[in-house]
């Protein structure tokens, strides 16, 4: 279990010490600073072992959350807990700095207080936390006895993440299909390696209690309909923009939202859930079969004589022409003895970054099966040094409006047998934006 | 030193590294470093030509980047570049770089020698002084194979400034250090002892730091250095503080000079010339009487220095342990320094006497001090200081002093600190021995030890105790007592308990009249420790045990009962099993008299040094040591150091034993640090059984002889035995071939073979010189009985050749295979 939860900023001065266990001593806070934050060498194992104590280490931008225990527990548990801390933190004030930490300092120990018990984490759901923890203060009389009540039963209830009474003029939901697209290409075009990690995220503001059941192209679900005879729902809820023809995605593995009832997820395979109030993600998912690729990059380098290079490099944008790519940028390295370097390219904005050793070529904007090109000269300065350049590939960054998986959202229907609004009622939202991750060509 | 002057202060230097300092994070301080290393890169690159400046301030930013930790791979050429200007600073930056950042590239090397020939060789002082800071900082070989010959010549040339003078000397030392075989003083010699004659301070200071240590490797060229620097010692000593302006500080004059020049003297014996003797004497008294003196000032620093010279001073005094005058002085102002309130100062106090001590001089004067050290040793809070108080009591003790220092000793045992118990216990176990006048008290004093510190008291001092006991007939029966005693104690140590059984079993005789220790008494008190012993030391009270049948037939049927139960004689430790089986046999079987000449009391020891000290001397550093050395041979004529103390017939006795040294009388000397009865040691004393009666399975009581039972009949050994004979005897343990025997001369081997009752040994002989042995005959000895068993010996003899390599064994053996049955 948990023994304690540090927040560190980035020189490594404590701004949040809570300890749980006994077992865990003031020296512990010292010892992450000193094994980790200033270690010598760059600490890449989000596990520390230092004397006995495990060290669970996630770093959100200069702020580093440990979490410390002297007992052997299930680290998958721990990470869970404190990307949950992290979301539930934005959720309250936003960017996770310091500014921000210092200024919810109380605020901060006193969801630490609810959602981890004696070590033990707790309910870690915004929508929850937020109805007795505000930031406005204590509401004092304006908090009746059975609203208290209410807070108890609920909290300790089966559905805790959705207090009941909820009503909206409107109800409408909102559904986001976030995909990471991860590639290495070898410079003949080769796929070396690739995956989708992929999100669907969702923001709903619905009344009542209402069940809910999501649909999409997941193949295991669409073979057995498709044994079944039962195609009604085909090309009906094609609601996205999607640019294969292909019907149904091989899924490897996902995980859910606690709202969703996995038991029908095990037997039917059907996503059916009562979801909570606001935003928040209903489930996460890889995919690496049949991936689309938005881009493809051709490099070309030529090393001429020792004092010089040549390199050239060709993208491919790889969609329907009606859709547009945005924020693409390609990251060229170059040698470590660069001494001068001159660019042309056709279009965008292309630019030699010393302190990255990078040349960084930028297009706003690019739309479906067009091509483009960038061409640099690379001069050198000899060195009394015989190692070699290594070549590192050249990197990518550009945003879709598509998922690269091809997963498509066949249907979200929504019943609320209580309240007197049905399915079409509602107003549903869909969008798919597929970004890249470590996008990556060798040259 | 004006590497930012004004108006060439480098402002992008400032700014960089200000940008440096203010990043965030490790990330930010990367991006700065890799823009500023592109920006200079493509400065360096640039067509047109730098000026020195902003290539100086280039070259500045890459060494800064370097310092970080970052690998710099260009520039190098820059740097070198400005070695050849002719500005100072840009000069400096060059240097500093090539200093740090120089690597063996071959070219750049050539180069970089060529911009300090020519620096070394202008008549600039300031270059010149950089260019040997380099070559000193560097001091690679190559740049001594470059400029060893060079340096000399700029240290003694008459023009040469006082300045660069001081560094030459400095570049030379650092020069030798590293690589001694290319510094050839040769012609330079006298006149760099005549350095010494300098008008300027800074020099001989830097000189006689050279001086030291050439001299420390060939003292006798640089003999005249002695004369000169006992010449300037007294200029410098009896000058007045303000005579030395710059080199006075804290109204002590020239302090460093000082020190270097007494140590310097500490390299050559006391002076044979009366004149400079008499002088040194002087100045060795001034500086005495300076210390008796009122302080001048009341900082530290005064005090300090004034004090290094003194302590120079007493070392030297001590060195040449000629001056019994000058030693007793020293003496008593370090007895002063004992009570002072600096720590430092009584460290360094007890250390120094601790080596007065050891001179026939001043030791009565150190003994005077005995209650301060004691006193030391009780108060001290850091124990470093204690440890050194320690040492000095056991440097002074001798006969007079022995009772109370040991009794202080052992006092301070119960309370020391455990890192230093170890050798305290030896100590004490040594200077009990050494100055021991009536045994009794060293019996007492050493079981008091084992009792106060059991776990810190080694093998070698229970060992040693035994030997003394068995070897002096006077403190048997006392012995014997006081064992008795002390085991009555609930719980004693193991150590004690090995003691008490060994000299129970030996001379439990002499109390049993007494009815409080009657045999069965003395049985039950040493059977109820047992049970709480380790292996080796129940194997130790079994053979005690066995004695016990020997010399109290009345006992006999208890004993037999203990060896005959469950857990003796099915014990699961092989040797304790044996020894119950075996002990029960020979208890059962033997006659009377065939009991008491197997289980006859031991014979003396050999005479021999004690095996403590040596273990302490392996304990201690080589600094100590040669200290305890210097006592002991000092000391061995005069005082009662072993065999003179003792009565003539011990020491004859000892003498004749020492010419057949019984193998089981070594097992309580020096090489067995096994414990007795360990398998290495009894098996040690089969192998030797075999050599010298030439049978594998000799009568079984004298198998496991563990050194108690001293019934093997003395062994006349076919080969002389000799000390290394008995460490390769150790290895026939667990094989049955091997060399037993080598030296420059003659390589003996032996292999043998056993086949049920049946055995079989071949020696073999191997010629190591390059001439020919004439009449080599090899007699065999067949002690006893065993003769007749001997079925036929071969013996091949054939010449020796003259050339015998290793490889080539069978050529130059020869053989001798006697075959026997039982």
């Amino acid at each position: 279990m948990i023994g304690g939860l540090f927040i560190y900023n980035h020189k490594g001065e404590v701004l949040i010490s809570r300890v749980y266990r006994d077992d865990i001593g003031r020296n512990a806070v010292d010892a992450f600073r000193v094994n980790v934050i200033h270690a010598r060498q760059q600490v890449r194992s989000p596990v520390t072992n230092i004397a006995r104590t495990s060290f669970f280490h996630v770093k959100r931008s200069n702020i580093w959350l440990a979490a410390v225990t002297k007992q052997n527990v299930n680290a998958a548990m721990v990470f869970e807990f404190l990307y949950k801390m992290c979301d539930v933190m934005t959720a309250y004030f936003g960017k996770i700095s310091e500014e921000n930490i210092k200024n919810n300092f109380v605020l901060i120990y006193e969801l630490l207080d609810e959602i981890l018990d004696f070590g033990y984490p707790q309910n870690s759901e915004t929508g929850a936390l937020k109805t007795f923890i505000t930031q406005q203060g204590i509401k004092g009389q304006s908090q009746t006895k059975e609203e208290q009540s209410q807070i108890t039963s609920q909290v300790t209830g089966q559905i805790g993440w959705r207090r009941e009474g909820i009503k909206y003029r409107r109800n409408e939901l909102f559904l986001d299909v976030l995909e990471s697209v991860n590639l290495l290409m070898s410079p003949q075009g080769q796929v070396l390696s690739a995956h989708v990690s992929g999100r669907v995220v969702m923001k709903s503001y619905l009344s009542g209690m209402p069940e809910c059941k999501f649909g999409m192209n997941d193949k295991i679900v669409i073979d057995k309909q498709g044994k079944g005879g039962t195609t009604e729902d085909t090309g009906k809820s094609d609601l996205g923009g999607g640019s294969s023809g292909k019907q149904s995605i091989a899924i490897d593995d996902c995980t859910f939202h606690q709202c969703v009832r996995l038991s029908k997820f095990d037997s039917e395979r059907s996503i059916s859930f009562i979801p909570p109030d606001g935003e928040y993600e209903l489930m996460r998912y890889r995919t690496t079969k049949d991936i689309i690729l938005p881009f493809r990059v051709i490099p070309l380098v030529r090393e001429v004589g020792r004092t010089k290079l040549e390199v050239k490099v060709v993208i491919k944008s790889n969609f329907k022409p009606s859709l547009l790519a945005q924020k693409i940028e390609v990251r060229i390295p170059t040698p470590l003895n660069t001494s001068g370097v001159q660019v042309i390219c056709m279009k965008g904005k292309a630019k030699y970054k010393a302190s990255e050793n990078a040349i960084v070529w930028k297009i706003k904007r690019m739309a479906g099966m067009k091509e483009s090109q960038i061409s640099a000269e690379i001069e050198l300065l000899p060195t009394n040094d015989k190692k070699k350049w290594a070549r590192p590939p050249i990197s990518m960054n550009f945003e879709v409006p598509f998922a690269p998986s091809g997963l498509k959202v066949r249907y979200l229907k929504v019943f609320e047998s209580k309240l007197n609004y049905s399915d079409h009622d509602v107003i549903k939202w869909v969008r798919y934006i597929g970004r890249s991750g470590i996008y990556e060509t060798r040259c | 030193m004006p590497a930012v002057s004004k108006g060439d202060g480098m402002r992008g230097l400032a700014v960089f590294i200000s940008d440096i300092r203010n990043c965030k994070s490790k990330e930010a301080e990367i991006k700065r470093i890799n823009k500023e290393l592109a920006n200079i890169r493509s400065k360096f690159k640039g067509d047109k030509a730098l000026d020195g400046y902003s290539k100086k301030k280039y070259v500045c930013k890459l060494l800064f980047i370097f310092l970080l930790g970052h690998d710099i791979d260009f520039g190098h050429m820059e740097a070198v570049n400005l070695l050849s200007s002719n500005k100072y600073t840009e000069k400096q930056i060059g240097y500093l770089f090539i200093s740090v950042l120089v690597n063996s590239n071959s070219e750049l090397i050539r180069l970089i020698n060529n911009a300090i020939k020519n620096d070394l060789s202008s008549r600039n002082p300031t270059f010149m002084c950089l260019a040997l800071h380099c070559i000193a900082n560097v001091g690679s070989r190559e740049m001594a194979e470059a400029f060893a010959s060079e340096i000399p010549r700029i240290l003694v040339a008459g023009d040469t400034m006082d300045s660069v003078k001081q560094s030459a000397a400095l570049c030379l030392l650092r020069l030798y250090k590293t690589s001694p075989d290319l510094v050839l003083m040769g012609e330079w010699t006298s006149r760099v002892v005549h350095l010494l004659n300098d008008q300027h301070m800074g020099v001989v200071t830097a000189a006689i730091s050279l001086i030291t240590c050439l001299s420390q490797k060939n003292p006798d060229e640089f003999k005249t250095c002695v004369s000169l620097a006992v010449s300037r010692l007294s200029r410098i000593v009896s000058s007045a503080s303000t005579d030395l302006q710059d080199y006075t500080y804290y109204f002590v004059p020239a302090p460093w000079l000082s020190c270097k020049l007494l140590r310097l003297l500490q390299c050559y014996p006391p002076p044979e010339d009366g004149a400079v003797k008499g002088r040194l004497v002087e100045c060795l008294e001034t500086i005495l009487n300076k210390a008796q003196e009122p302080p001048k000032s009341k900082k530290v620093q005064h005090s300090n220095a004034k004090n290094a010279i003194l302590f120079e001073a007493i070392s030297l005094i001590i060195h040449y342990d000629s001056e019994p005058n000058l030693l007793v002085r020293a003496c008593n102002q370090l007895g002063q320094f004992l009570q002072h309130r600096e720590t430092n100062l009584r460290y360094l106090a007890l250390e120094s006497m601790c080596t007065l001590a050891s001179s026939e001089f001043s030791h009565e004067a150190v003994k005077t001090h005995i209650e301060t050290v004691i006193n030391a040793l009780k108060t001290e809070r850091d124990v470093s200081v204690r440890q050194r108080a320690a040492d000095l009591l056991y440097a002074m003790c001798d006969r007079s002093n022995a009772k109370q220092i040991v009794a202080e000793m052992l006092s301070y045992l119960e309370t020391a600190d455990y890192s230093i118990r170890e050798e305290m216990v030896l100590k004490v176990a040594i200077l009990a021995e050494k100055y021991a006048v009536d045994y009794s008290w060293y019996v007492d004093t050493i079981l008091n030890l084992i009792r106060i510190a059991g776990d810190y008291v080694s093998e070698e001092v229970w060992y040693r105790v035994i030997q003394i006991v068995i070897n002096r007939d006077d403190v048997q029966g006392y012995a014997a007592k006081t064992v008795f005693e002390a085991l009555q104690a609930p719980a004693c140590h193991e150590n004690m308990v090995k003691v008490g059984g060994y000299i129970l079993g030996e001379f439990g005789n002499l109390i049993a009249g007494d009815p409080r220790s009657s045999p069965l008494v003395q049985f039950n008190l040493l059977h109820s420790k047992f049970h709480l012993c380790s292996v080796p030391t129940r194997a130790l009270l079994l053979s005690a045990y066995i004695k016990f049948i020997n010399l109290f037939p009345e006992t006999k049927a208890t004993i037999q009962e203990v060896l005959r139960c469950d857990s003796q004689i099915r014990n699961s430790d092989v040797e304790l099993q044996q020894r119950a089986v075996e002990y029960l046999k020979l208890s059962s079987i033997a006659s009377t008299d065939v009991l008491a000449t197997v289980l006859e009391e031991m014979p003396p020891f050999p005479e021999r040094e004690s095996s403590i000290l040596a273990k302490l001397k392996k304990k201690k550093g080589p600094g100590t040591v040669s200290v305890t050395d210097l006592e002991d041979s000092k000391r061995e004529g005069g005082e009662l150091n072993g065999g003179g103390e003792r009565g003539p017939d011990t020491a004859a006795m000892a003498a004749s034993n020492a010419s057949t040294p019984s193998p089981s009388a070594d097992l309580l000397g020096i090489r067995s640090a096994a414990p007795v009865g360990a398998a290495p040691a009894s098996a040690g004393s089969l192998l030797v059984d075999v050599f010298s009666e030439a049978g594998p399975a000799a009568p079984s009581a004298a198998v496991n002889d563990d050194g108690f039972l001293s019934s093997a009949p003395p062994s006349e050994d076919p080969a002389p035995p000799l000390p290394e004979a008995d460490e390769l005897l150790n290895k026939f343990v667990c094989k049955n071939n091997g060399v037993l025997f080598e030296n420059q001369l003659l390589q003996i081997g032996i292999k043998s073979e056993y086949r049920q009752n049946l055995g079989r040994m071949y020696l073999f002989y191997g010629n190591k010189t390059s001439v020919q042995f004439a009449s080599f005959t090899t007699t065999v000895s067949y002690p006893g009985e065993l003769q007749s068993h001997i079925l036929f010996v071969q013996s091949c003899s054939c010449m020796f050749r003259n050339q015998y390599t290793s490889e080539n064994w069978d050529t130059a053996c020869y053989s001798t295979s006697p075959i026997f049955a039982h």
